[in-house]
């Protein structure tokens, strides 16, 4: 259980919209004002009901990965305006500097219980995760690094869909990202996707829905369409609990529900499931 | 001739209406008009020229969607012999939104999957505006993997607003479903022809649209998000469609310059819908030309092309 102690370790994160700062915390879950503290030391899960907050790549890099350690790629490249679409470049660069993240999501090599994996994690603070071609070209050059490096990929899931300011070209990176998941397949290279509350749209119509394992927070929202956009198609209020993780896991398209406590536990288990014997796969 | 009109066909459909009658006129009358007919004519061509050219992007969107272009079974009836439509994904049922075949194309066996909305309410109704369920993409993927087999190319036609957004579409997996097709489709041994005839809507109409060539009509459009969408999201207003329209950059002209498309395929004067069959005998030779260019093809050499292509897909900067 080393890597339990290891998160104590655990730094508050910058200003994120996500996880407010204060002393003190409401839980979306349950409303229990919970000790920001305990909180962080529980990795933002409420201690009464289990309710998983949505956190940021940075978390789950630190969660995740052994001494919270990303070797981060492709961090040079970033979101241009292709359709001079009104206002994008403005925000992307607010979001950059409110965040201190430099995209959706952060690519990298890391260990996880000492295997070498490639991982990637989006972030939904960062244009609710959104998939531009910063994005998709991210994912697709992780997906061919392990290919290349014969190493397992983790890629950790959270989007609203497509980026609607990138227009044709952000669904052009669904194209993109899932066809490098049929040269990963071809590879025979282990892929484990997990997913985040909210997974949905072009992230989840693309390489979130595709892995050889798939694992879900519990809670998470997954699917195509926004339960919004459902309801003004069909008139009708939704169900309870309609694509949140266990009707996801009930209907098939998960493998398995982990808390996140779990998280790193499971997904090491995973990894040396796969790889068999003497580290190799 | 004259079903449904927009509003800027209307000066164009009314100088067509009143040649007509000049010609039924002179014929019953027996006089000599050829010399005025020549004259409307030619301002006929002129007027169409002029509104065609100038047409704002929202147009095209109303164009894309005209009730009376032709749709794909329309193209498959003009195009096509011994076709056989296929039914069902052998999952769960089958989804007329999506037809799905094997026929032949000047001799050549082609397998043909493409997108249906209705022409009638009933007919609409029934094909669900075009929208698929998840079964319908499992059903086309079934039947482009059955020409896969069996090395015969496969030519897909886009026409959808989009996935549907549903209680049943969410419980079978729409997201999987389209995810799949993109990964699926993507290294198939087989060349693979897309025309987009209509309206090319977001992941639902990308679940079939993964190919060697993709081609789209003059008047079709091709987008992330609809306008009514996107206008609803970043201005709450759906009335303001036409500008998120142009904010999007979706007709054919814009997707070529944003090298998502290989090509435009002309449309008869004055859209698709004036003259189906024109229409249909301009895609033909698209199809034509692009079996005879892939006849030959190496199968390790097509499909490493077709990923390279989706790979160089995007903009963005380097250096931060």
């Amino acid at each position: 259980m080393k890597w339990f102690k290891r998160r104590k370790k655990l730094q508050p994160p910058e200003e994120r919209k996500t996880v407010p700062d204060g002393l003190w915390q409401k839980c979306k879950g349950c409303g229990e004002i919970l000790y920001r503290k305990e909180l962080e030391r529980n990795d933002f899960v409420c201690n009464n009901c289990g309710y998983h907050f949505r956190i940021g790549s940075r978390e789950y890099i630190r969660i995740l990965l052994d001494d919270g350690k990303l070797i981060e790629q492709d961090t040079d490249i970033s979101a241009a305006d292709p359709l001079r679409f009104d206002g994008y470049l403005k925000k992307i660069k607010e979001i950059k500097e409110k965040t201190g993240l430099n995209e959706a999501v952060a690519t990298g090599e890391g260990k996880i219980g000492g295997f070498e994996v490639e991982f990637a994690a989006m972030d939904f603070s960062f244009v609710g995760g959104s998939m531009g071609s910063v994005v998709g070209e991210k994912v697709k050059r992780a997906i061919l690094r392990a290919i290349e490096k014969e190493i397992p990929l983790i890629i950790v899931s959270t989007s609203g869909g497509a980026r609607m300011q990138e227009g044709i070209l952000s669904l052009m990176q669904m194209a993109k990202t899932g066809s490098a998941l049929a040269e990963l397949e071809k590879a025979r290279i282990p892929y484990i996707s997990i997913l985040l509350d909210p997974t949905m749209a072009g992230v989840m119509a693309s390489f979130s829905s595709i892995g050889d394992i798939i694992i879900s927070e519990p809670g998470a929202l997954l699917g195509f369409a926004g339960p919004r956009v459902i309801e003004q198609t069909i008139k009708q209020k939704l169900p309870e609990g309609f694509q949140r993780a266990p009707f996801f896991l009930e209907h098939g398209f998960v493998d398995t529900v982990v808390e996140r406590k779990e998280l790193k536990n499971t997904v090491t288990k995973i990894l040396r499931f796969f790889l068999k014997k003497n580290g190799k796969m | 001739m004259f079903g449904f009109i927009l509003d800027f066909e209307r000066p164009i459909v009314e100088l067509e209406k009143k040649i007509e009658e000049l010609k039924m006129l002179a014929d019953a009358e027996h006089f000599e008009v050829k010399d005025e007919i020549q004259r409307l004519n030619k301002k006929a061509e002129h007027l169409r020229e002029n509104i065609y050219s100038r047409l704002t992007r929202w147009q095209r969107v109303q164009l894309a969607r005209h009730p009376d272009r032709p749709y794909t079974l329309d193209y498959i009836k003009y195009l096509i012999t011994d076709f056989i439509e296929l039914h069902g994904d052998r999952l769960f049922r089958d989804d007329p939104s999506i037809i799905a075949g094997i026929g032949k194309f000047r001799d050549r066996s082609i397998v043909i999957v493409g997108q249906q909305k209705g022409r009638t309410t009933k007919e609409r109704i029934r094909r669900n505006y075009g929208m698929p369920h998840p079964e319908g993409y499992r059903k086309a993927l079934r039947i482009m993997k059955t020409g896969a087999k069996f090395g015969i190319p496969i030519v897909t036609i886009v026409d959808t607003p989009g996935a549907y957004p549903g209680i049943g579409a969410e419980e079978r997996g729409q997201a999987e479903a389209i995810a799949r097709n993109i990964k699926e489709i993507s290294t198939l041994p087989v060349p693979i022809l897309t025309i987009i005839i209509g309206e090319g809507g977001s992941g639902g109409a990308l679940a079939i649209a993964i190919a060697d060539r993709i081609l789209i009509m003059e008047n079709a459009i091709y987008s992330v998000i609809s306008p009514e969408g996107c206008a609803s999201i970043l201005w709450r207003d759906a009335a303001k469609s036409p500008q998120a329209a142009e904010a999007l950059k979706l007709t054919s002209k814009d997707l070529l310059e944003l090298g998502v498309i290989d090509g435009i395929i002309a449309e008869p004067p004055g859209g698709a819908h004036r003259d189906k069959e024109g229409a249909a005998a301009l895609i033909a030779e698209e199809i034509d030309k692009f079996l005879n260019e892939t006849e030959d093809y190496n199968t390790d050499k097509l499909i490493r092309e077709r990923l390279d292509k989706f790979y160089r897909m995007g903009v963005f900067s380097s250096n931060g």
